[in-house]
């Protein structure tokens, strides 16, 4: 692995940890509940990117299904919480 | 570790992990400065699409090169997320809209207006 795709995905790294910082800060901050839903959607979003960042960097292939589970999750939560906020439950 | 690949390989797998990781980084900008709920909505989709599809084909392009087989699997994320985000997105925004019905701000009473015919 050449220095090159090293420090590119440490940068790359870097750039998603600010990314989950900034859905972080909005999440706590986000004046309404519809806010800190969108917020977690993305700290989900960002969180597969790392996974599929570190499959890169440590050269397995188990990261993919880390990923691909984490989005799964992170569609039904987000889908859950705006059913709820929509209607005030979830399974009607 | 063992296999040695060509440098275009590698140079192709950093631009496409670091244009990926930008693109999230600005959705997630976006998100966090963006003044109302309505405008914070299209933020995180920088990510989700862009984001996603760019480090899919980084990892895609890297693991071809590594297993010398056609590595395919990880579009599969990709695919995932482009049918999963944007029913998300609209749920949400759904959400969104009726609540601020509910609390009396100024937002379109209908999600699909009734265009007016022309005079």
């Amino acid at each position: 692995m050449s220095p090159l795709l090293v420090w590119a995905l440490r940068f790359a790294l870097g750039c998603l940890l600010l990314a989950m910082l900034f859905a972080l800060v909005r999440l706590f901050r986000g004046p309404s509940a519809q806010d800190r839903v969108l917020a977690l959607d993305s700290l989900f979003v960002s969180a597969m990117l790392v996974m599929l960042t570190l499959g890169l960097r440590y050269r397995s292939s188990t990261y993919f299904e880390a990923a691909l589970l984490i989005s799964v999750f992170g569609f039904v939560g987000s889908m859950a919480m705006a059913k709820f906020l929509l209607r005030g439950e979830v399974i009607e | 570790m063992t296999a040695s690949l060509p440098l275009w390989v590698d140079v192709v797998t950093a631009v496409l992990v670091v244009a990926g990781a930008l693109l999230a980084l600005l959705g997630s900008l976006g998100l966090l400065r963006l003044r109302s709920f309505f405008q914070r909505v299209h933020a995180p989709t920088l990510g989700a699409t862009g984001g996603t599809w760019l480090l899919t084909l980084a990892t895609a392009l890297q693991f071809s090169f590594v297993r010398e087989q056609f590595f395919v699997h990880a579009l599969l994320i990709a695919l995932f997320i482009a049918l999963t985000a944007p029913i998300t997105t609209i749920f949400l925004m759904r959400a969104g809209l009726f609540r601020a019905r509910l609390a009396g701000q100024d937002v379109p009473q209908t999600v699909t207006e009734q265009p007016t015919p022309p005079t």
